[in-house]
């Protein structure tokens, strides 16, 4: 249970124990005069439910965003697609586990699906290093966007990374390189390219799969130029101060998905069931879907021109800054 | 005395410059007593033979050691920041931003503009280290974003000066966003067939590395200069274990095949009128 259960969910996730004690209690000594009071404390549990997940810190969806029981890009596909094939490696230097990729079929519809993969245990992680990919990961999505342009198949992305992997070898196969070629022929993609932050975006290892025509983000997801931690480090140097203001750091980013829609960096935020993602994968993936393919069907029909044409529209007009008068 | 006991070894970038009056400073990597005046001349190169530390120096030395004299015109030059996500942690980020411009002279960590080469007209964007570790914000993106427009309508050759550590923390997504915003501007300057030449120096870092400092169609560097995705301290926690000498500078992206050639500072202007021959003139 350790990790799984967050600090602030922890009065309800108690309560919820105490009705389900109860409720088997009941059932087994067929004891009706507890129905009352299982109907009194599912009550109390919607209202502290409400008030606890409708009033969520920045850090706190951080947390959730985070949450090792939260659906990766595998659990979306195996809820969302009718087939999935998958495919793998770069063709230049491995096949690296921390980025998956295939040909899905979405609502009858063939596309292309990449998205960062976390695992749900150490052995997990260790094989997909926690979602942190290497140069080889970007490399190998670039492939198969290619692949998905030549064939004129729509691109579906799915972020979900903590960062673009610090490794010595990472550097040295060219981490910052893998990512800018990304962003540019991203950019220039004569197919759709719907993206989703469906768990932590955090900065340009999130951006290295991050360029699209329409941008969604999950609703307890995070996507920032640094996570908070790192923010807080490097403002505050001393390790207990900087640990102690990590919270506030969260805050100060504006990380989470009503933020990016009011600075115009997302276009739609995809509600998930009260609690998380995690609390109702079947319920997640169905909001997820509906969303993906109705803005697929917005897009299906615009010219490749038209379509790379708006891309450089949206982002080159990202960024706020004044012109002041010479004196 | 060993003046020379560290040859070789790629700057330091955790040492602060001392910035003292007088007339005499030392190499940061050699440790020889360096006359500042001399300094100046040799364009901020020490002058051991065997050493040859490149010293940091601002847009402006680097405006005067490429282009023709009197050559530069600036552009958009009164783009400031604004504060989009009223960043008030640790302190508030319009206060901090005047603070460097005081401090600086400058408005913004990028200036950008026009200017020729050996009589060949050149666009041009410089970042200068001085202003805020030279961070790439939306002032920084949108300069560097109209670079490359007006390269792309004058068909005059793109150079962009990059020294950076990254996106800047306080403008948040937006910042990161710059990333992609100068980076689909150079698909643009691509399809009209435009040479883009990126110079690295010390140091280009993260969000700037992993954009357009990356995208060169040639790519240059100066010798020593730190450049990559992570910061070697970041890697250094990662891995647990000490980091080979020579990490993430210049020569080592040079051995793995990201940067065409590593060219001292007095050598960048004739290799660029040397580039810039093989691209012929185009109305």
């Amino acid at each position: 249970m350790n990790g799984t259960v967050l600090d602030f969910e922890k009065p309800l996730v108690e309560l919820e124990r105490q009705i389900e004690d109860m409720r088997n209690f009941a059932v087994t000594e067929n004891f009706e005069a507890l129905t009352e009071e299982i109907r009194r404390l599912e009550r109390k549990a919607e209202r502290l439910r409400r008030e606890i997940y409708s009033n969520l810190t920045r850090w706190q969806r951080v947390q959730i965003a985070r949450h090792l029981q939260r659906p990766h890009t595998l659990d979306y596909i195996e809820l969302m697609m009718s087939e999935f094939f998958e495919l793998s490696g770069d063709r230049a230097f491995k096949d690296d586990k921390a980025v998956v990729a295939g040909l899905a079929r979405l609502d009858g519809e063939p596309l292309m699906v990449i998205g960062h993969q976390k695992g749900r245990n150490t052995k997990e992680n260790l094989m997909r290093n926690w979602g942190m990919a290497n140069p080889d990961g970007y490399r190998k999505a670039l492939r198969m966007m290619k692949l998905a342009e030549k064939f004129r198949m729509p691109v579906l992305s799915l972020i979900d990374t903590p960062g673009a992997y610090p490794g010595q070898g990472a550097e040295e196969r060219g981490q910052a390189e893998a990512i800018a070629r990304n962003i540019f022929e991203m950019g220039r993609l004569r197919v759709p390219i719907v993206v989703v932050i469906i768990g932590e975006g955090a900065s340009g290892g999130a951006l290295g799969i991050g360029v699209g025509d329409r941008i969604l983000m999950m609703e307890n997801a995070w996507y920032s130029v640094i996570n908070p931690e790192r923010c807080s480090t490097i403002l505050w140097k001393e390790k207990d101060k900087a640990a102690a203001r990590t919270p506030d750091c969260a805050e100060a980013l504006q990380l989470i998905a009503p933020d990016l829609l009011r600075l115009g960096v997302i276009d739609r935020i995809i509600p998930e069931p009260v609690g998380g993602a995690h609390r109702d994968y079947q319920a997640s993936a169905n909001a997820l879907k509906a969303c993906v393919v109705e803005v697929f069907n917005e897009l299906r029909d615009i010219p490749p021109q038209a379509l790379i044409d708006a891309r450089l529209e949206k982002f080159g007009q990202m960024g706020v800054f004044e012109e002041i008068s010479d004196e | 005395m060993d003046w020379f006991k560290k040859p070789n070894q790629g700057p330091k970038p955790q040492k602060k410059r001392e910035t003292p009056h007088g007339l005499w400073l030392k190499c940061e990597q050699c440790d020889a007593i360096l006359n500042r005046l001399e300094l100046e001349r040799n364009l901020g190169v020490c002058s051991n033979p065997k050493c040859r530390y490149h010293f940091k120096i601002g847009h402006k030395e680097y405006i005067q050691l490429l282009l023709d004299p009197d050559s530069f015109e600036e552009c958009d030059a009164t783009l400031v920041s604004g504060d989009p996500l009223q960043f008030r942690e640790k302190q508030r980020y319009p206060e901090y931003l005047k603070q460097y411009q005081e401090r600086t002279g400058l408005l913004e960590a990028a200036v950008s503009g026009t200017g020729r080469v050996g009589n060949r007209p050149v666009c041009l964007a410089l970042l200068d280290g001085a202003f805020l570790a030279g961070s790439m914000g939306s002032v920084v993106g949108e300069k560097v974003a109209r670079s490359i427009q007006r390269s792309i309508k004058t068909h005059w050759p793109l150079i962009i000066v990059s020294t950076s550590g990254g996106a800047r923390m306080q403008e948040g997504i937006l910042s990161l966003m710059q990333m992609a915003k100068t980076s689909l501007w150079l698909t643009r300057l691509a399809e009209a067939r435009v040479p883009y030449i990126s110079i690295l120096t010390n140091p280009t870092m993260a969000g700037v590395m992993a954009s357009f400092a990356s995208l060169g169609d040639i790519t240059i560097a100066e010798p020593g200069a730190m450049m990559g995705f992570a910061g070697p301290r970041v890697i250094q926690q990662a891995l647990g274990t000490e980091l080979p000498s020579g990490f993430q500078t210049s020569e080592f992206f040079l051995e793995h095949g990201f940067v065409d050639q590593v060219i001292p500072r007095y050598e960048l202007r004739a290799a660029l009128m040397k580039i810039l021959g093989f691209f012929p003139e185009r109305e």
